[in-house]
């Protein structure tokens, strides 16, 4: 992976928020994304992996130019999104989409589904003779048959498997090389949840998508994407091949999340959760910001925040206990 | 048997006609057991839950069938019986914790009041009751007075959890408690029921669509589609070797940590519109093994400890080995 250009390189972003001037938490300094740097090469399917809070809606936002960086920069295909604007940022826009988590609320209700697919290649001041095989191509890469008949109804006429597969579709509909996924199925019923998620895995495939999978659930990630930032708390704690973070964890928080997930195989039976009950939080800034949850954790740990750093090729952890003694 | 439920039915009218949205359920909860009710959304899990504990939405009436809870005919009690066991027998923690809680009220005053009320004890008993309560479900009682906007979600799950176990109920239902909760706080929760399974001996009836929860928590499972339980079992079996097509479906439907990268099983096609649900088999439609006899209805089954209703439960043997080809499960025509 070393050996490619990457696709995206995101090199100490932040995103700091700053509290409400109100008579609680007055102007607290929120850190939603520290420090974050990593590469993602072309084509490569990467999950972020967090509980809620850990700023991997804020990352995804940030990587689609959706919200400006406190600091850090990111470059996607050679070009930096710091200070984007006029054409350029037209054309960055159709190259990099997100599929929305809520199929429900991400199709407007009043237009057809034609109408919803249109819009972005209407957007995008793209003649009418070229929009009819966009929207095919589209329609198909989602997996209708019978495209033509849906493209007149409306948004409530659709189950929600079919509503999330129109919006796959509109997202593709321009032929992005880019993909953020914020929990694409986490609105879905059981039954359709898989057919969405093999759709995904398909196109992504198929169409060499360099895509961003935001999900809380190891198991989905592991279906779609071969590599894993794990982050918590703004930060990112691992970077590894998704099968190696499954099958072995180094950081004490992404030991904890693989061990949270239930097995649907009845036989593996229930193994003691490798967390401390702690609901005080440490505030960031004075060591490790898992420390105080972390069941191995050392004094160094109090004092001193981890560095990110290399335990094995395409690995790397933020945790003292994978360092070598100083 | 602490709970039984036989051939249930509740009605919902609508301008196009009654719906049914449960249709001749059975459900069996053993004491002290841990039983998950499963199916997608719409399938009339919550719908059975709310007619157990007799807390049904307007409109709603049970129009044939009975639920027993501890021998005894819950529908047959006068309102007023009924409205005693509630909450100090059969608890309930509603699928969203935020609307089980009054906003304007500190979580301790909620808990307090319905103690004092409900429980007739005295105040100093209550507020001890309070602590205790709340330590059982591992929250700091310093946060009694918090009011229920300050916690996060799990903790007001646990918050809930601790409302429903304040009588202490002999069966606790629960409607997908860990839904929308990160996996390692869903882990908590479950692991909280667990242990007061274990220290107090309550029953649950834990509402969910999630396969991997009712694999990690459950005794039993009942398997719900369409207003119908279509299968019934300790989890062991039913989920490894399960009777409905439907069930190896489901199963197969979740990406697993062990499971690797096989294509996961999409069932072809939606629920039925329980307005006109279909004559025979409600699964059939979507069914890869339906024959032309799945038009009628199939019988509730019993084997051992176990219940189908499927044609072909015979065959569930082969059928399953079919079921594991996703390919199998696919139609031509997704649209």
């Amino acid at each position: 992976m070393k050996a490619e250009t990457p696709f995206v390189v995101v090199e100490h972003l932040a995103k700091h928020y700053r509290g409400p001037g109100g008579w609680r938490g007055a102007g607290r300094l929120l850190r939603a994304v520290d420090d974050v740097s990593f590469t993602l090469a072309p084509g490569e399917s990467v999950g972020l992996l967090g509980e809620s809070g850990s700023g991997k809606t804020t990352l995804g936002r940030l990587l689609l130019k959706l919200t400006e960086p406190t600091a850090g920069s990111i470059t996607i295909a050679g070009q930096s999104l710091a200070g984007l604007r006029g054409q350029p940022l037209k054309a960055f826009r159709r190259q990099a989409q997100l599929i929305f988590q809520n199929p429900f609320d991400a199709l407007n209700p009043r237009f057809t589904i034609g109408r919803c697919l249109r819009e972005p290649l209407l957007n995008a001041g793209l003649p009418r003779a070229e929009q009819g095989p966009l929207i095919e191509r589209a329609l198909a890469l989602a997996r209708f048959t019978r495209g033509l008949e849906l493209l007149d109804q409306h948004p409530h006429q659709l189950s929600g498997g079919q509503l999330q597969r129109v919006v796959i579709a509109r997202a593709l509909i321009l032929q992005p090389r880019f993909v953020v996924a914020d929990e694409p199925v986490s609105m879905l019923d059981v039954s359709v949840r898989a057919g969405i998620l093999n759709l995904l895995r398909g196109v992504s495939r198929a169409l060499g998508l360099t895509a961003v999978y935001i999900s809380h659930d190891l198991s989905l990630v592991r279906y779609l994407c071969s590599r894993t930032l794990v982050l918590y708390r703004g930060a990112l704690v691992e970077d590894a091949p998704t099968k190696a973070l499954c099958n072995a964890p180094r950081h004490p928080y992404s030991q904890a999340l693989v061990a949270a997930v239930p097995s649907s195989d009845p036989a593996q039976r229930r193994l003691p959760l490798p967390l401390v009950a702690s609901t005080a939080e440490a505030p960031v800034g004075s060591g490790c910001r898992f420390a105080a949850r972390c069941p191995l954790v050392m004094p160094i740990c109090r004092t001193e925040e981890p560095p990110l750093v290399a335990v094995a090729p395409n690995h790397r952890v933020a945790c003292h206990l994978g360092l070598p003694a100083a | 048997m602490l709970l039984e439920v036989e051939d249930l039915v509740v009605e919902f009218p609508t301008p196009g006609g009654p719906l049914r949205a449960v249709e001749g359920a059975q459900l069996q909860v053993p004491a002290a057991a841990l039983v998950g009710l499963v199916g997608e959304s719409g399938c009339g899990k919550t719908t059975l839950a709310r007619a157990i504990i007799g807390v049904m939405a307007k409109g709603a009436r049970i129009t044939r069938g009975s639920i027993r809870f501890e021998g005894r005919d819950l529908l047959g009690l006068p309102a007023a019986e009924r409205r005693r066991l509630r909450w100090r027998d059969i608890a309930f923690v509603p699928q969203s914790s935020m609307s089980a809680l009054d906003p304007v009220y500190r979580v301790g005053d909620q808990l307090r009041r319905l103690l004092r009320v409900r429980g007739s004890l005295a105040a100093p008993a209550a507020r001890r009751r309070a602590v205790a309560l709340f330590e059982l479900v591992g929250i700091d009682p310093a946060r009694l007075g918090n009011y229920p906007h300050q916690f996060s979600g799990g903790m007001r799950q646990r918050v809930a959890i601790a409302l429903a176990l304040a009588l202490e109920p002999r069966l606790l239902i629960a409607d997908e408690p860990v839904t929308a909760l990160d996996v390692i706080v869903q882990r908590q929760i479950l692991d909280a029921l667990l242990e007061l399974r274990q220290r107090l001996g309550i029953a649950v009836l834990l509402v969910t669509h999630d396969i991997g929860v009712v694999a990690y928590a459950c005794d039993r499972v009942a398997v719900m589609y369409a207003g119908q339980v279509v299968e019934e079992g300790p989890a062991a079996t039913l989920l490894g070797q399960p009777a409905h097509p439907y069930s190896m479906g489901l199963a197969r439907a979740f990406p697993d940590l062990a499971g690797g990268a096989a294509e996961l099983v999409q069932i072809a096609g939606d629920p039925p519109d329980l307005r006109q649900p279909p004559a025979g088999c409600r699964f059939a439609p979507r069914c890869p093994f339906a024959l032309v006899g799945c038009g009628s209805p199939p019988p509730w089954q019993l084997r051992a400890d176990a219940g189908v209703a499927c044609w072909r439960q015979d065959e569930a043997a082969s059928l399953r080995l079919a079921a594991a080809e996703a390919a199998n499960w696919s139609r031509p025509d997704e649209g």
